[in-house]
């Protein structure tokens, strides 16, 4: 009787989450791989193709040629975004978990972005950066630099690197505190038995931080990693969801979106080539998830 | 260098580097509350000055002329649905992973975790399909069904970590004093979430006040429209006016930031929770 009872409570008390959850995270992500098998007009995808929408996005163009393009695209705003966020975060804490007078206050200060919109981000760098206001221009001829100047977000070489930078911008606050709360974790016996051996910063950096950060490094890679592969605002903010200028900073996020959901300019879209697109997204996330985990084990 | 001046250089490479980082963070943002008090002319003749005067009218013009204030009415009364809705099922769920011995109670608990790792817009051809079959396609039901759904991995995590560390016997002497389960989920747990509470609403409200993407998908009503999707729209319909624009991305930024600066505490502890430990 009793042993009913607290059953019935259990699942009373799971039930919700477990539907809310299910019904509008879980299934919707699984179903969309079950779209990517089909093709068809309008919202609901309804003609068996198998593997059609992949072999277009790997075969046709212009599909092939996009398709490519993001991939290389976000591998390179991935490894851009994660190595300067990462190091300068790095740095930052070590700095941080020093004692002085203000880290607290610092600490608050570097987080600051992380709160805003990455729609407010990306608008006000896409003005401090245009041309036609010049504030960064103006400040570089008043440093003597106006060699410098160049068209920032309408220069393909630059636009994707400049997008990766404001990103680390934004989130650069994220390191710094899973940086920080790792580094106060460790004992300070083990620190401080360093200094007494006469162990340099650079060495006690090396020896005694990196190795017993390095699950942590791997949680914040992993977060840039998911975060990197399904960005699509600072995209739209800064470049449109064309992913300007030339498609030099197009990714997968813009690609689906204008795949999925068509544009405003030309209202064609493809539900199943969409879905295709969010299922490789998805194996792709899966499997960067599971390599970073695997790389930054602890070892035991 | 020897022992003293070393340790004066390495402080004073220290508050360089940090100070130098203030600026970076402080400086786009100056910029931009700075420039929302100037007139346009002034953004552009003279863009580091102070304003001078101080221009109202950039915020007027928002407020009066674009009724700013529903779109932050939207914005509030989403995250404040989702979020109650959040912390409810959450720590209802994560009192069950984390006090009771059951079949499948691991496995539950990794099934909502996975979440953590999965961005739910890859779902969204699905999402998008299922509200406009249901008819809450333009409503905002649907963001708040969406927001809840984001934010229970976080939920159980942070509410299954806490409630691990309640000791059993509360709950045993509890039992003896004639309470039933509910009664002493709702007299004995939920006094003691509080802090976790507080955690798990600041945890996810960034997030969800910041959200672009599920708005752009599913509003398309101007009145029903959250804050980050007026911003995105009001910026290209306003292009020129230098003045306004800035108002419209500081009147984005002030809620967050100011949030932020009270709650900070119990932000980074969500942020670092369970991450650390495990």
């Amino acid at each position: 009787m009793r042993q009913r009872k607290i059953r019935l409570f259990l699942i009373a008390y799971l039930l919700p989450a477990l539907t809310i959850y299910t019904v509008f995270m879980i299934l919707p992500i699984l179903q969309s791989m079950r779209y990517s098998l089909y093709t068809g007009t309008g919202i609901r995808p309804d003609q068996f193709v198998g593997f059609g929408n992949y072999v277009k996005l790997f075969t046709q163009f212009p599909f092939r040629l996009r398709f490519f393009n993001v991939l290389k695209n976000n591998v390179l705003f991935f490894i851009m975004v994660s190595v300067s966020q990462n190091v300068f975060g790095f740095v930052l804490a070590v700095l941080l978990t020093r004692r002085f007078k203000g880290r607290r206050f610092f600490r608050s200060l570097f987080f600051v972005p992380t709160a805003l919109s990455v729609i407010v981000v990306g608008f006000v760098f896409k003005l401090i950066l245009n041309p036609v206001w010049g504030v960064f221009d103006r400040m570089l001829r008043s440093l003597g630099l106006e060699a410098l100047i160049r068209p920032w977000l309408g220069d393909p070489a630059l636009a994707l690197p400049i997008l990766s930078l404001v990103t680390a911008w934004h989130f650069v606050g994220i390191p710094i505190i899973f940086f920080t709360a790792g580094i106060d974790g460790i004992s300070d016996d083990i620190i401080e038995a360093g200094r007494i051996d006469g162990v340099s910063v650079w060495g006690e950096v090396r020896h005694i931080l990196l190795p017993m950060l390095k699950p942590i490094i791997g949680i914040v890679t992993i977060l840039t990693f998911v975060g990197n592969f399904s960005e699509f605002e600072i995209v739209y903010s800064m470049e449109t969801v064309y992913g300007n200028p030339e498609y030099a900073t197009d990714v997968f996020g813009s690609f689906f979106y204008r795949t999925a959901f068509g544009t405003v300019m030309n209202n064609v879209n493809d539900v199943g080539l969409g879905a295709a697109l969010a299922s490789i997204m998805f194996l792709i996330i899966f499997v960067g998830v599971l390599f970073f985990l695997r790389i930054t084990r602890r070892e035991t | 260098m020897r022992g003293a001046a070393k340790r004066v250089s390495l402080r004073g490479l220290l508050y360089l580097v940090l100070g130098a980082q203030s600026l970076v963070v402080l400086f786009p943002l100056w910029l931009m509350f700075n420039s929302s008090l100037k007139a346009s002319r002034q953004i552009f003749r003279d863009p580091f000055g102070l304003p001078n005067p101080v221009f109202w009218k950039n915020y007027l013009k928002l407020f009066v002329q674009q009724s700013y204030e529903r779109y932050f009415l939207n914005s509030i009364g989403v995250s404040v649905v989702s979020l109650l809705l959040i912390v409810v099922v959450t720590s209802l769920a994560a009192y069950a992973i984390g006090k009771y011995r059951f079949r499948g109670n691991q496995q539950i608990f990794f099934y909502f975790l996975i979440g953590l790792m999965l961005p739910i817009r890859l779902g969204t051809i699905n999402i998008m399909q299922m509200f406009i079959r249901v008819n809450l396609y333009n409503n905002l039901l649907s963001l708040i069904a969406i927001y809840t759904a984001m934010g229970i991995p976080a939920g159980i995590l942070i509410f299954t970590g806490f409630i691990r560390e309640i000791p059993d016997e509360l709950r045993d002497s509890a039992r003896i004093d004639g309470y039933g389960e509910t009664g002493i989920f709702l007299r004995i747990i939920v006094p003691l979430l509080t802090p976790a509470i507080v955690v798990v609403a600041v945890y996810n409200l960034i997030p969800i006040w910041n959200d672009f993407w599920f708005p752009l998908i599913l509003i398309n009503r101007d009145e029903l429209m959250t804050v980050p999707l007026a911003t995105a729209r009001l910026f290209g319909k306003h292009e020129t006016d230098y003045g306004l624009l800035f108002a419209i991305l500081s009147a984005a930024a002030i809620p967050p930031i100011a949030l932020f600066v009270t709650l900070s505490r119990y932000f980074i502890k969500g942020l670092t929770a369970g991450a650390i430990k495990g």
